[in-house]
């Protein structure tokens, strides 16, 4: 999962904004479903499961995703902005390896 | 007048059709039977087996989907999102998958509103159905036939 | 087999011979049509173009991003990254996607991106070519085309590629496999009908690499070609060779003045 995931979250908002955060990642998504076109085996599912957006350290959104899940999924989200702060998204692959990514707020 | 005649051949094909016919509904009923056994599986797993009602929750997805690869879905549920009464999950089921989980996605009251978007695989034409969890513990649900084209050209 | 290759003719001229029951009014489609010629967007389904609308949700962007770092990735025994000559892209590539394949006087034929990247590997930077479909070259591809995006289609068919544009309209007329089809079939005598649950598209070249749903990642346009001689049955060439070169030209000239929009996001 060596991939750079993409976010946008607004570099600026007011107090008690509702923002739109849209979050985008590379990655297969293997259901585990597929067999090997030559070898006729399974291949075997690795997809990414969860994805957490934490603000200055608390969860503030997730989400549990199975094989009917898109390759390359994406995920857009709202959050009710009160105070500057940092988000952190962080993606966990089946094998448990994680891909996380920051983004600032500020409030006016 | 004629009298309508029917060789001993042709009534045993009328026969045979109709034991062909009888046969065919049986198999696609039961297979939709066990689509419907492992939806509800899953939604209880996912939930319990509380009561659910309809309502409450927008599900917004295309009538026809180009690619049954990537299918966009979005969905909202109507609540004031406080501390005291807001949307905990909504569990995303497509009934006719090789398994019907597709996304749970969980809420807080900091969310604003219960509101999210992704792209989903559905393996042809079926029901999408969510199933909104509330901070009390209600149970809401909503449905949308999707239709999946297939055939055309690959490449 | 000879049995089953009628049957597939046949269903192949049935599917083509419903018309579509979609007439398309006045649909204004703005940049994505040039006079007759209409980009694959104008045949895709609203969810699909919206997909592609924003650059943001475009999953083709992710290879774009992948590229830009490539470039700038040094490589090869000559220690040098695409970056090392050819710079800033968005100044050096900025008309390279309207413009490829172009003739190549140095080597003396017809030369895509693709091929032009794996030249400057081995020749420039000492590095092992690409894959024609790897993630790298896809990615650096994106990339390069994607500063010339929203610019107009604009090859060159005269001078030394004069012959190769000759050699892509007879590929692009000539019937072959199975189902006995041209390419024109599909793309020019039945663009807007329907093949089976697909609206033909005129088969345009623009969005190259294409992010598609069915392949679920950005593809190369010779793996598109690959995949409709496949449809007719017919045996596919390899991606790169002088045969689907020359269809690029040709393809391309068929799409002449419609903007460069890598990465499309198409079924």
């Amino acid at each position: 999962m060596a991939s750079k995931p993409r976010v946008r979250v607004p570099k600026k908002a007011k107090a008690g904004e509702i923002i739109t955060i849209k979050s985008l990642i590379s990655h297969k998504m293997e259901t585990g479903q597929r067999k090997d076109k030559k070898s006729g085996e399974k291949i075997p599912r690795k997809i990414i499961n969860k994805f957490v957006c934490t603000f200055n350290g608390k969860v503030v959104f997730s989400a549990d995703w199975h094989p009917a899940v898109s390759a390359n999924p994406y995920m857009s989200f709202s959050y009710k902005v009160m105070e500057s702060g940092e988000f952190e998204f962080t993606w966990t692959d089946d094998d448990g390896k994680t891909v996380s990514k920051k983004a600032k707020i500020m409030v006016s | 007048m004629m009298k309508p005649e029917i060789s001993r051949r042709s009534a045993l094909e009328l026969i045979g059709g109709g034991v062909v016919t009888a046969l065919l509904a049986g198999t696609f009923a039961d297979v939709a039977k066990a689509d419907a056994k492992m939806l509800a599986e899953a939604i209880k797993k996912a939930v319990g087996d509380g009561a659910m009602k309809e309502g409450k929750i927008t599900l917004d997805l295309p009538e026809i989907a180009e690619n049954g690869n990537t299918v966009p879905v979005g969905f909202s549920v109507e609540s004031p999102m406080t501390e005291a009464d807001y949307v905990k999950t909504v569990h995303l089921f497509a009934e006719k998958n090789p398994a019907a989980d597709v996304a749970s996605i969980h809420f807080t009251p900091a969310s604003g509103v219960a509101k999210a978007a992704l792209r989903i695989r559905m393996a042809g034409t079926q029901n999408v159905v969510a199933v909104a969890e509330m901070s009390d513990g209600t149970l809401y649900t909503a449905k949308k036939l999707v239709k999946v084209t297939i055939g055309g050209c690959g490449g | 087999m000879k049995r089953k290759a009628l049957v597939l003719a046949g269903v192949g001229a049935a599917a083509l011979a419903v018309p579509s029951v979609m007439t398309f009014a006045a649909e204004d489609f703005g940049k994505y049509q040039v006079g007759d010629t209409r980009s694959g967007y104008t045949f895709a389904k609203v969810e699909t173009r919206a997909i592609q609308d924003d650059d943001f949700e475009n999953p083709g962007m992710l290879w774009v991003e992948h590229g830009e770092e490539v470039w700038e990735t040094v490589d090869g025994k000559a220690g040098k990254s695409c970056k090392s000559c050819h710079a800033d892209a968005s100044d050096t590539m900025k008309n390279v996607g309207s413009t490829y394949p172009v003739f190549a006087k140095d080597i003396g034929k017809l030369e895509n991106v693709e091929n032009r990247i794996n030249r400057c590997r081995t020749d420039n930077m000492k590095a092992k070519p690409w894959k024609y479909d790897s993630r790298d070259m896809l990615g650096v591809v994106s990339y390069v085309k994607r500063q010339s995006f929203g610019q107009p289609m604009n090859v060159k068919i005269d001078g030394g590629a004069a012959s190769w544009f000759k050699k892509g309209e007879e590929f692009y007329n000539q019937r072959r496999g199975q189902l006995d089809m041209a390419c024109k079939h599909c793309h020019v005598d039945n663009a807007g009908n329907m093949i089976r649950a697909n609206t033909l598209s005129q088969g345009q070249g623009n969005g190259f690499p294409t992010y598609r749903l069915k392949w679920q990642k950005p593809g190369s346009l010779h793996r598109r070609f690959r995949g409709c001689n496949k449809q007719v049955r017919a045996k596919p060439y390899k991606t790169g060779t002088d045969e689907y070169l020359a269809l690029e030209l040709y393809v391309m000239w068929r799409g002449q003045g419609l903007p460069v929009e890598t990465p499309a996001v198409r079924n």
